[in-house]
């Protein structure tokens, strides 16, 4: 799949800010007045940022508002209301913590409980997609979830919890990788089932349909950059789950140690992110013969 | 709304003769043609005349070599391909706007371009490559079954099929109600042993292929030995006399 650079940036600072959220709702840490005010706006400028960075590959963004009207079957439908809504619980809880001194209990874990699902929407919209076998699994939502919130913890300076969440992120990355490279194969999809000729033998593209490109080649059989996989995934881990760890057992907990962490961390999953995109294959892909011609193109 | 009708009993599509296409394109450009002047945002081009030319359209046609299992020499296969107005379609359910929807009294799924966003969610979600985000406009392409030509009564009859369909000049496109047993489409589906693209992905695709007859073969043996044979066996009369001066020689 194309990685396009906006809907990395939207999963990436998105899945960070609310994640952030999740640990500001429950009171982790109890924050008030101006220290609130910092919190908070570092988590809805992540959040929002990304949700705004998301409408820039909408072919028509000004009728996004649509978007909320088809929650019963779309995950798409459903992020846009899980986020508004965790937006607006998480706004009123921290207008209370700001200006008023307030840590409103209830309120603050039903948009902790709101901003966990609207990452788990998010990852759901890759999640679904039988199309995609490297994403069509448990392990996606899993994966998006465990490193949203690890970030969230870093930011909230929540070492112990982040060590942990960084762990249990690590391990989730490593099965994601090494389990979605099966995948493709395990589910059995192949030209010759793509094309019904199975029957009669062994198929191989002869002619593409157009001398040129078009829109499902640019989007969905995206091969560039595959030879340089291994060590980005190296980069990757090491960024956003080695480096991190070793911040926060080595130096002292502080804005400084979070500062240092969050940065690896940003490093390391923008890289995993733009992997997530650039190694999915679409099964469209074998219409265009991508699956046997990756040794040639890639 | 992105809900799929429980059942449509009319199931409108085309059952596609892999024998019989010859390649022509014939049915990508009247599609082009029809697609761009008619229903929806015209199907653009990007860069039409420049060094990467790419464009928008609704058919497309592919070319496989098949190598034939039971021996043989290696078939073409030219594959045209477009949205198979799948029974469970999940381009239409990914949809959140409503946009995206397939139609209760005939099965057609559609775009309502006024609603759609151009997220390019429904297009990920399609396993066949049917659905192209048009450049130009933004929004979602895709294969109508030229509604606006099935039940267009200022048409003439003839005109009243997919423009793919009535303009393929070997005949290897036909459409129909495929929900109906006793159409002509569905019994030479029964025929042919029509079949589904891709059925491990579960979308029930209405749209059908027909697939290509086994290529005639020789039978077994020597290809010269015929020619080879002495057309007579013994010579008569001045030749018997030639043959038998020049063996003497």
């Amino acid at each position: 799949m194309h990685p396009a650079p906006s809907v990395i940036v939207f999963t990436v600072l998105s899945g960070l800010g609310f994640g952030l959220l999740s640990f500001l709702g429950l009171g982790l840490p109890q924050v008030t007045g101006w220290e609130a005010f910092f919190y908070f706006a570092l988590a809805f400028a992540l959040a929002v940022g990304g949700l705004v960075a998301s409408t820039f590959h909408l072919g028509n963004p000004q009728r996004a508002l649509k978007a909320f009207t088809q929650w019963k079957t779309s995950w798409l439908s459903r992020e846009a209301w899980l986020s508004s809504l965790a937006l607006v619980a998480m706004g009123l809880y921290a207008f209370a913590a700001v200006f008023l001194d307030i840590s409103a209990g209830l309120l603050g874990w039903l948009g902790a409980a709101l901003s966990v699902a609207t990452v788990v929407a998010t990852s759901m919209i890759y999640a679904q997609l039988m199309t995609v076998p490297r994403w069509n699994h448990w392990l996606t939502p899993l994966h998006l979830l465990t490193l949203s919130l690890a970030g969230g913890a870093i930011l909230a300076q929540q070492s112990a919890v982040a060590l942990a969440l960084l762990v249990v992120a690590g391990i989730v990355q490593i099965l994601h990788w090494v389990l979605g490279d099966r995948r493709f194969e395990e589910r059995g999809h192949t030209i010759e089932s793509a094309t019904g000729l199975g029957d009669i033998g062994a198929a191989r593209l002869f002619e593409p349909p157009h001398t040129g490109t078009n829109y499902l080649l640019k989007e969905m059989v995206h091969v560039v950059g595959r030879k340089h996989a291994q060590k980005l995934r190296v980069i990757a881990f090491v960024f956003m789950i080695v480096l991190p760890i070793a911040v926060l057992i080595l130096l002292p907990q502080g804005i400084v140690s979070a500062a240092l962490a969050i940065l690896c961390y940003l490093i390391g999953t923008f890289a995993s992110r733009w992997l997530f995109f650039a190694e999915a294959e679409h099964v469209v892909g074998l219409y265009y013969g991508a699956r046997s011609a990756q040794a040639v193109a890639g | 709304m992105t809900q799929l009708p429980e059942t449509s009993e009319k199931k409108l599509g085309l059952v596609i003769d892999l024998d019989t296409c010859v390649g022509c394109h014939a049915c990508v450009t009247a599609c082009k043609g029809w697609n761009t002047e008619n229903y929806g945002a015209p199907l653009s081009d990007m860069d039409a005349y420049g060094s990467n030319p790419s464009g928008t359209f609704l058919n497309r046609v592919h070319s496989y070599e098949v190598e034939p299992r039971a021996g043989g020499c290696s078939q073409t296969v030219h594959f045209p391909k477009s949205c198979l107005h799948c029974d469970d379609a999940p381009c239409v359910t990914v949809c959140p706007t409503g946009a995206s929807y397939k139609r209760q009294e005939d099965g057609i799924v559609l775009v309502e371009e006024d609603a759609c966003i151009g997220c390019g969610l429904c297009a990920w979600a399609c396993p066949y490559g049917a659905r192209e985000l048009d450049l130009a406009a933004g929004v979602m392409k895709k294969c109508t079954l030229c509604v606006d030509r099935i039940y267009n009564e200022n048409l003439p009859e003839e005109d009243r099929i997919p423009a793919c369909v009535r303009t393929c000049p070997a005949g290897a496109r036909h459409f129909g109600d495929l929900g109906d047993p006793s159409s002509e489409v569905s019994m030479l589906v029964a025929e042919r042993g029509g079949f589904d693209l891709m059925p491990e992905q579960g979308t029930q695709p209405t749209n059908k292929y027909l697939p290509p007859r086994p290529k005639d073969q020789l039978p077994d043996m020597d290809v010269l030995s015929p020619a080879l044979e002495p057309v007579a066996g013994e010579p008569k009369g001045f030749l018997k006399w030639l043959d038998k001066a020049l063996e003497a020689i």
